[in-house]
């Protein structure tokens, strides 16, 4: 069964997503909300991190938290898709169950 | 699709209860069941009518009245959590011997099984927190 | 409908409520027949520590309530073998009996759930 998992906290700050990371199965999802955004941008240091997980996880990043935070899309790394609130429900549906790391 | 939404933090201190009602709204306009919301841990402070915030501000408590009596929302606040943190409707006000209650219209007071049971009738589980 | 349910536990006792209020849901699944399954990843570990003693904070010491699990037939606890590495922790320093698993393991554990609850 395949996992959304939601990651609400800034990777800055707290061990949130190298928690999900470390637990995240290959075909599962990251949705990155609130602070989870943080995570999504270019030229940070977990960059290196975030590319190793995206081959073999989908990432996701809900633009309204990102445009909250004075980031546009062109911001964010290569290959993680933008989704809005409506994005959110349709992947909670998408995958079998969600895992919240808050 | 029936949903059961988990809601673990008070308003304004934390985005939680914003995103909760995002959610929740988003899933609704698409037409999905929204079963119940639990309010679990700090989250029990959304159900107080007695917060003001500025008139500039969004009224966190206020919007989830007005979703439940629009949706038919059932907002439920976990007993044991609200005791702790002083959340009572008028029967727990007149059973604990309390001189005041504060439970905002559109939430209820119940236990934790009513976050068991919702999970059990709902395809998805998603929670809210810090 | 039985549902398999699997509650993660993240966060050290005290510090925050979560451990404590994780554990009144604990209590109240079992009661309505489900498929329960307590897991102990991260500070969750910590939860687990044997020789808690609360006097000198005046808070309720509820780490008896873990070998109490078993007589509401909550009997799957796993905690992470990486996580008690990385904090120095040892099985037996624990207050109750526990299968270890790998993070390997707990990512297969995650993935046959139904539902996962967040602590």
């Amino acid at each position: 069964m395949s996992i959304l998992h939601t990651v609400n906290k800034s990777p800055f700050e707290k061990n949130n997503l190298e928690s999900c990371l470390r637990y995240v199965k290959s075909g599962s999802a990251v949705l990155l909300i609130e602070d989870g955004i943080y995570a999504a941008l270019k030229n940070t240091c977990f960059e290196k991190e975030m590319a190793t997980a995206m081959k073999e996880v989908n990432f996701y990043c809900l633009a309204p938290d990102m445009k909250a935070r004075g980031f546009s899309e062109s911001k964010i790394m290569d290959g993680i898709k933008m989704v809005d609130y409506a994005g959110f429900v349709d992947l909670t549906i998408e995958y079998d169950k969600v895992q919240a790391w808050l | 699709m029936k949903f059961i939404i988990q809601v673990n933090k008070g308003p304004y201190q934390h985005q939680t209860a914003d995103s909760a009602y995002q959610f929740i709204s988003a899933a609704l306009a698409k037409g999905h069941e929204v079963l119940r919301v639990f309010f679990y841990h700090d989250g029990v402070n959304n159900g107080t009518r007695l917060t003001a915030p500025p008139q500039d501000d969004r009224n966190v408590v206020h919007r989830w009245s007005a979703l439940a009596a629009e949706h038919d929302l059932d907002l439920v606040i976990c007993v044991a959590a609200a005791q702790r943190r002083g959340i009572l409707d008028e029967r727990e006000m007149n059973r604990l011997d309390k001189d005041a209650h504060n439970l905002a219209p559109g939430f209820r007071i119940s236990g934790l099984g009513q976050l068991i049971e919702g999970v059990v009738l709902s395809d998805r589980l998603v929670v809210f927190g810090d | 409908m039985i549902k398999k349910c699997l509650y993660v536990n993240r966060r050290a006792p005290y510090g925050t409520s979560y451990a404590l209020e994780a554990i009144d849901v604990v209590l109240i699944g079992s009661a309505f027949d489900q498929d329960i399954s307590l897991l102990f990843i991260d500070d969750g570990v910590f939860q687990l520590k044997s020789d808690q003693d609360t006097t000198g904070i005046e808070m309720k010491n509820f780490s008896s309530a873990y070998s109490a699990f078993e007589m509401y037939d909550v009997e799957k606890l796993y905690v992470s073998k990486e996580a008690m590495t990385a904090r120095g922790l040892k099985k037996r320093d624990l207050v109750v009996d526990v299968e270890v698993l790998s993070d390997n393991a707990i990512k297969d554990l995650m993935d046959e759930h139904d539902v996962i609850f967040s602590f």
